[in-house]
């Protein structure tokens, strides 16, 4: 479960942004902990890992939702001065939940798309289409950009 | 999309800390099963685990760290996080011992991972020999009340799940040369030079 640690920490940040994803990643492992043991032989720990921590980025989220005015444009310094893209960190944050979940999801873990179906609900095509959808958007932003 | 990896870098630094902050919760909760670290020796860095019993597993380098843990995971708990403010104490009298300053350890010991006649056997080494002395295979299998066992005292203490703790390199051949050691002749030397100085 170890080796996964750095693949759920890139993602919770890609999902919530680099504020809320430590407690994210905290939240996630301990739930894993706690459940271990009833993980049946064999099962895929990170597809497992994932669905944890999109569990908990949700209840973030929502958590988040009952608390705040929603802000309009990402913040472009403080938390997110450090990381080497800002454009592109920036058009992921800004990405419709779902194509920001499948992209995360099926790019920075490798997840094929039945996994993802799995975590996201719906259909593998329907979690391809997600993820296609903000592969494009992501490109026509951050092409404007440059 | 390979930008996507690069735009969100997660430095080894964060990923321990988290593991730290983890491995603190988990203790308080009572679901750190086994906590584990290495601690560099003269004997090479020997990985120790404990559960909330007590130390269960000390491993040579030649042991295989990643096969110990892996071991440990299969037969007492998944739940195995490298969490070394559990293993402190033993560490410390390891620098001590290590030192020459200690000539016992004084920590709980948890005996689950040796059973029937070998962890008789081990139990009688940690109590009956002391330090700076040796025992013969045979002199072992008759304090362990079974004088003909000598071939399974040799099993109990190349199978020692806790070398240097438990003294398994104070057991020798009945002509006093170094028997089948858990971490290597080397180290078995290393120890007997520590404790005859």
């Amino acid at each position: 479960m170890a080796e996964f640690g750095p693949t759920v920490l890139r993602v919770v940040r890609a999902v919530l942004g680099p504020a809320d994803a430590d407690d994210a990643w905290s939240e996630t492992f301990l739930a894993a902990l706690r459940a271990y043991p009833q993980l049946p032989a064999g099962a895929n720990v990170e597809a497992w890992l994932v669905t944890i921590a999109h569990r908990k980025a949700v209840d973030v989220t929502r958590a988040a939702a009952r608390h705040a005015v929603p802000v309009a444009d990402p913040p472009e310094t403080g938390a997110e001065a450090d990381l080497p893209d800002l454009d592109l960190v920036a058009a992921v944050a800004a990405l419709p939940p779902k194509q920001r979940q499948a992209v995360a999801y099926h790019y920075l873990t490798g997840l094929p798309y039945a996994e993802i179906a799995e975590i996201l609900g719906g259909s593998a095509d329907a979690a391809r289409r997600a993820a296609a959808d903000g592969i494009a958007a992501l490109r026509r932003t951050i092409g404007a950009n440059r | 999309m390979n930008d996507l990896l690069d735009a969100f870098p997660v430095e080894e630094s964060d990923v321990d800390r988290l593991r730290g902050r983890l491995a603190a919760a988990a203790e308080a909760e009572g679901i750190l099963d086994v906590a584990y670290r290495t601690v560099d020796t003269p004997v090479g860095p020997l990985l120790l685990a404990a559960t909330e019993q007590g130390l269960v597993r000390v491993a040579y380098p030649n042991q295989g760290h990643d096969a110990v843990l892996q071991a440990l995971a299969d037969r007492i708990s998944p739940r195995v996080l490298h969490a070394p403010a559990r293993l402190d104490p033993v560490a410390r009298q390891l620098d001590d011992y290590f030192a020459g300053r200690r000539r016992r350890f004084d920590v709980p010991l948890d005996w689950r991972l040796s059973t029937g006649f070998r962890s008789t056997v081990l139990h009688h080494l940690a109590t009956d020999v002391d330090y700076g002395r040796t025992a013969s295979y045979a002199a072992l299998a008759a304090l362990a009340g079974n004088p003909r066992a000598v071939r399974a005292v040799g099993t109990a203490c190349a199978t020692n799940p806790l070398p240097v703790v438990v003294p398994c390199h104070r057991v020798v051949r009945s002509d006093g040369a170094i028997g089948n050691y858990a971490g290597g002749v080397e180290a078995n030397r290393t120890l007997l030079d520590l404790e005859a100085a």
